[in-house]
């Protein structure tokens, strides 16, 4: 009746899992307890979930990736905390445990922060940078937002009900095979995986659509902001790398379920098929999560230069270049595993190519600001702060990608992936959100706590990861447990030093956004345009409309906003208003992610009468939304005037920043 | 990407609206194509690196027959060319005779299913089902993937028959159908692929 | 349910009112017999087995190309443009994982013996 489902997937096991446990309850309990309370049930359903308004969804995205950033930060303080004291004993928590601590920490910030926090700035800008009023597939957007939550709350119940993978974020066979892992928690990482995978594939085939098709009239590809040229370049390569993922995960499924033999040790299996698959998409990932995150630096340093971002041009091609590459050379991930010499040089000179496009786009925004008028607000703060340490991280890289350098999984690599994925794409994930927070809500956040994280954030990574660099040339592997070398305690405790820092970084990113909800009258930005921005976003109200554009502008060249203010025309009022054709409001997001999270755990705990139903409810979902073809509405043009008279308009030019 | 330059120089109506939603429709089906192939290849790629994986199971020479995969390739032909005529029909905006092409494009796919099927409960017999070693673990997994497409392909024809039985052949119905073939016409290829790599190699 | 009226006067978009059976039937007769010539070599073994592999291959990709072109209604006209890019790009990506994963994974079982 409930599969391998018993009382002993509970965590009774230790006070450590327990308390996790009983955190994750009650957070839930918390939440849903408060929005009772408080009598926003209705308001929550119809304004925000079952919304398909692209602005809310991606507030939605944004709000999962942060909350998911706490976890995975607490699980990275765990380990810290851990290697801090293990030396020659035990530290405080058992082997089994420290793994899976690993397992999800990688997990969670690879698919669950990145990936949600990435598409929801995609969601809240692209369309309007683009100048269109919603996405392509309005209910997949939102169907994908769901499926993505489904997987996190995979991971989530992970730690109340069984136990989550201990085979490392990759999941490397043969030891994450049924024979040398027959718990359920590979089984949760698949699914999650595969949840996540799908909602990012369909994403980018959303995104990709909607930028070739839905532009302004009159913006060429090579008008296009920069953040929307990395979106398009970020979706093509989610649409063509992720297939690659879900193949290694559902193969890696059936060799469990099933007992097929595709990774298996013996029988016929080939393990190293495995690792090319997961690096056939895991390459490319990381310039999924970076790509963007370069976008936002280029509109970033443009905004607070005041001045026309320095060589667009080669800054596209850049990035186009970036993804062509990235899907090609997936064979340096796994340099060591002894391939002849004629392919390891193939893909040892292949890789450090990536480079020149990457200096090319650094130095596009040195020079920009060169000669620039640069303001340091936050969001260039976090730029400044990702162009001098991302040198670090490619310099390292560069060491990695000297095949016969033995420094292969030490903590030389951990350090230097997290020197391009904080740096690289977090910082820019934070650049965003502090630079369009305003765009979403109609207030800027407040400056002071801003710096502050910002100064904690970068000092926490440097102190975090500095000495995993030394510990890693000391030969330090990764993922250790305890150990028993005294020499390497001292780099150890700095590194949790560090991420003391790097927790005090995020209690100040939080008390940031409640100093400024509570001081929103004195940072509202009745314009629209805090910043003086160059972009089409910036053209519509903040918030905007659901509508975003009243009148859709024509565009003749990039920065159409600046150049509409350096015209004197401001946001465009065209004598009569027309009406505007909105899509409605579908529940079939919401159920489809919570009929996809019931169908996952049935399959995870093999209750196969559950799954029938989940899976049930899938088709029933994507039924229901599959011959609607005119689920939208009309919002009638005195409606339309009505809002956009209530708009304060900017005036011609605003002159500077406030700070 | 075209680089066309959209000119809207009023707000778009609503028959406008339809004809962008269903243009916006197709491009998007057809990127998903684009990626269900990447699938595909990255199943062919792991089935020829294991194909010789047999690990002393019984031999690909005595499980695959000419006759039988040149009677399932005929079979998905044949479909193409009725979905085709249904096609036809739908242009002539000939619902009846768009209803009966469907049905006999579904039942070539139905025979197509069910050869296979039959195949592969005749190998699972035999000893050689999908856990008996890599190569043949490989083999059930790229030809059953695509026996899932197009068994997901017929319960679509279905439902498709319903709505054109129901509400005729309007835009959207029509767009529908179009996808469908898309599709319908995406797995014969990858079907191609499969006789090409798999089977032919294989007996050769 | 039926749509509105204004709708279903809509014009059905001219790439379907042009597909008429005679396009399908050239594409039949042409696939048919680039399916006749490899299953009819494999059955004879007319070739040798390696020019046989070559054949296959030639007749499979001029097999799609003919789907594509008969089937899939792909054209070089702008209106087919996005879509021919579209897969242009699915086909070079489709190239270097397939050949890459070959070309990786028997380079290491050669290693391995």
């Amino acid at each position: 009746m409930l599969g391998k489902l018993t009382i002993d997937a509970l965590p009774f096991y230790s006070g450590i899992a327990m308390g996790g446990a009983l955190i994750v309850v009650f957070a839930v309990l918390g939440v849903v307890a408060l929005v009772t309370w408080l009598g926003q049930w209705r308001y929550l359903w119809t304004e925000w979930l079952t919304s398909l308004d692209h602005k809310r969804i991606g507030v939605m995205y944004v709000t999962l990736a942060l909350l998911m950033l706490v976890r995975g930060f607490i699980d990275a303080l765990m380990m810290r905390t851990q290697q801090a004291v293990a030396l020659n004993s035990d530290g405080y928590l058992p082997p089994g445990h420290f793994d899976q601590i690993f397992t999800s920490h990688a997990t969670i910030m690879v698919f669950f922060v990145a990936i949600p926090f990435l598409v929801g700035l995609f969601n809240v800008v692209v369309p309007q940078q683009i100048g269109a009023r919603r996405l392509a597939f309005p209910f997949m957007n939102s169907a994908c937002l769901w499926l993505t939550a489904a997987g996190a709350a995979l991971v989530m119940i992970s730690l109340v009900i069984g136990k989550f993978s201990t085979a490392g974020w990759n999941a490397y066979p043969p030891y994450s095979e049924a024979q040398f892992n027959p718990d359920v928690g590979v089984d949760y990482w698949i699914w999650a995986v595969l949840l996540s995978a799908i909602g990012s594939m369909l994403t980018g085939i959303n995104f990709l659509v909607t930028i070739v098709k839905r532009r302004a009239p009159g913006m060429r590809l090579m008008m296009m902001p920069l953040f929307t040229w990395a979106t398009l370049c970020t979706n093509i390569l989610m649409v063509f790398a992720f297939p690659s993922l879900i193949v290694a995960a559902a193969l890696l499924g059936l060799d469990r379920y099933l007992g097929m033999h595709f990774f298996t040790d013996g029988d016929g299996g080939n393990v190293m098929n495995y690792v090319s698959l997961f690096w056939i998409w895991g390459h490319p990932d990381v310039y999924i999560l970076i790509l963007p995150a370069f976008g936002v630096y280029s509109e970033v340093v443009a905004t607070f230069s005041g001045r026309r971002i320095f060589g667009y041009e080669s800054l596209v091609y850049s990035t186009a270049a970036i993804t062509v590459l990235s899907l090609v050379v997936w064979l340096h991930h796994f340099l060591t595993m002894g391939a002849g010499s004629d392919v390891n040089a193939f893909f040892g000179r292949a890789a450090p190519l990536i480079a020149v496009p990457t200096a090319v786009t650094i130095f596009g925004w040195l020079f920009t600001m060169y000669r620039g008028r640069v303001q340091f607000t936050v969001p260039m703060l976090f730029t400044l702060g990702f162009i001098v340490t991302f040198v670090i991280g490619g310099m390292t890289g560069a060491l990695l990608a000297v095949v016969p350098v033995d420094i292969h999984d030490t903590t030389f690599l951990v350090a230097h992936f997290h020197n391009l994925l904080i740096p690289g794409a977090l910082f820019g994930y934070f650049a965003g959100y502090q630079y369009w927070f305003p765009k979403a809500f109609g207030f800027r956040l407040e400056e002071k706590w801003g710096r502050r994280a910002f100064w904690a954030w970068i000092v926490g990574f440097c102190l975090a990861f500095i000495p995993l660099y030394i510990l890693g040339f000391m030969g330090m592997p990764q993922r250790l447990n305890r150990y028993y070398d005294p020499g390497w305690q001292p780099y150890l405790i700095v590194a949790e030093c560090g991420a003391l820092f790097i927790l005090c970084g995020i209690i100040f990113l939080a008390v940031q956004l409640a100093a400024s909800i509570r001081n929103r009258a004195a940072l509202a930005v009745p314009t629209g345009d805090p910043w003086d921005g160059r972009t089409l976003e910036w053209a519509t109200a903040s918030p905007p409309a659901a509508y975003n554009f009243a009148v859709v502008p024509h565009v003749h060249g990039i920065d159409p906003w600046w150049a509409m203010k350096q015209a004197g025309a401001t946001a465009p009022r065209p004598a009569r208003f027309h009406d505007i054709i909105m899509p409605d409001n579908s529940s079939a997001g919401v159920v489809l992610g919570a009929m996809s999270f019931v169908f996952a755990f049935a399959m995870i705990w093999q209750i196969w009468w559950l799954a029938a139903v989940g899976a049930l409810g899938i088709f029933a979902a994507v039924l229901s939304q599959t011959f609607r073809d005119h689920a939208e509405h009309r919002i009638p043009a005195s409606e339309v005037e009505a809002i956009e008279s209530r708009r304060i308009l900017a005036p011609a030019l605003v002159s500077g920043a406030p700070t | 990407m075209t680089d066309t330059v959209i000119t809207a120089g009023h707000d778009e109506t609503a028959a406008e609206a339809a004809e962008r939603a269903i243009d916006e429709k197709t491009y998007g089906f057809w990127i998903y194509l684009m990626s269900d192939a990447i699938i595909f290849a990255l199943l062919f790629a792991t089935f020829v690196v294991m194909s010789h994986n047999t690990a002393s199971g019984p031999d690909s020479h005595t499980l695959f027959r000419l006759p039988y995969t040149f009677a399932e390739t005929i079979l998905l032909l044949a479909s193409s060319t009725t979905l085709g005529c249904s096609n036809a029909a739908i242009a002539a905006g000939q619902r009846g005779r768009t209803l009966t092409w469907l049905g006999v494009t579904s039942l070539l796919g139905l025979g197509f299913v069910t050869m296979e099927i039959s195949e592969f409960y005749g190998m699972a017999v035999a000893g050689a089902g999908p856990s008996r070693n890599g190569f043949l673990s490989a083999f059930f997994t790229l030809v059953g993937t695509h026996g899932i497409h197009l068994s997901i392909g017929l319960i679509w024809i279905v439902l498709l028959g319903c709505e054109v039985t129901l509400r005729g052949l309007n835009p959207f119905v029509v767009s529908r159908l179009y996808r469908l073939g898309l599709f319908w016409h995406f797995l014969v290829i990858v079907w191609i692929g499969i006789f090409s790599v798999v089977y032919l190699p294989e007996i050769l | 349910m039926a749509a509105p009226p204004r709708l279903s006067k809509m014009p059905i978009s001219p790439r379907r009112r042009q597909s008429t059976i005679k396009g399908y039937l050239v594409g039949v007769v042409l696939a048919l017999v680039l399916t006749a010539i490899p299953f009819g070599l494999v059955a004879t073994r007319a070739l040798r087995p390696i020019q046989i592999f070559v054949v296959i291959g030639i007749a499979a990709i001029a097999q799609a190309v003919v789907h594509l072109r008969y089937f899939l209604h792909l054209d070089l006209k702008p209106s087919s443009q996005n879509k021919l890019i579209a897969l242009c790009f699915a086909g070079v990506v489709l190239f270097i994982l397939f050949g890459g994963t070959l070309w990786i994974m028997f380079n290491l079982n050669y290693r391995k013996m």
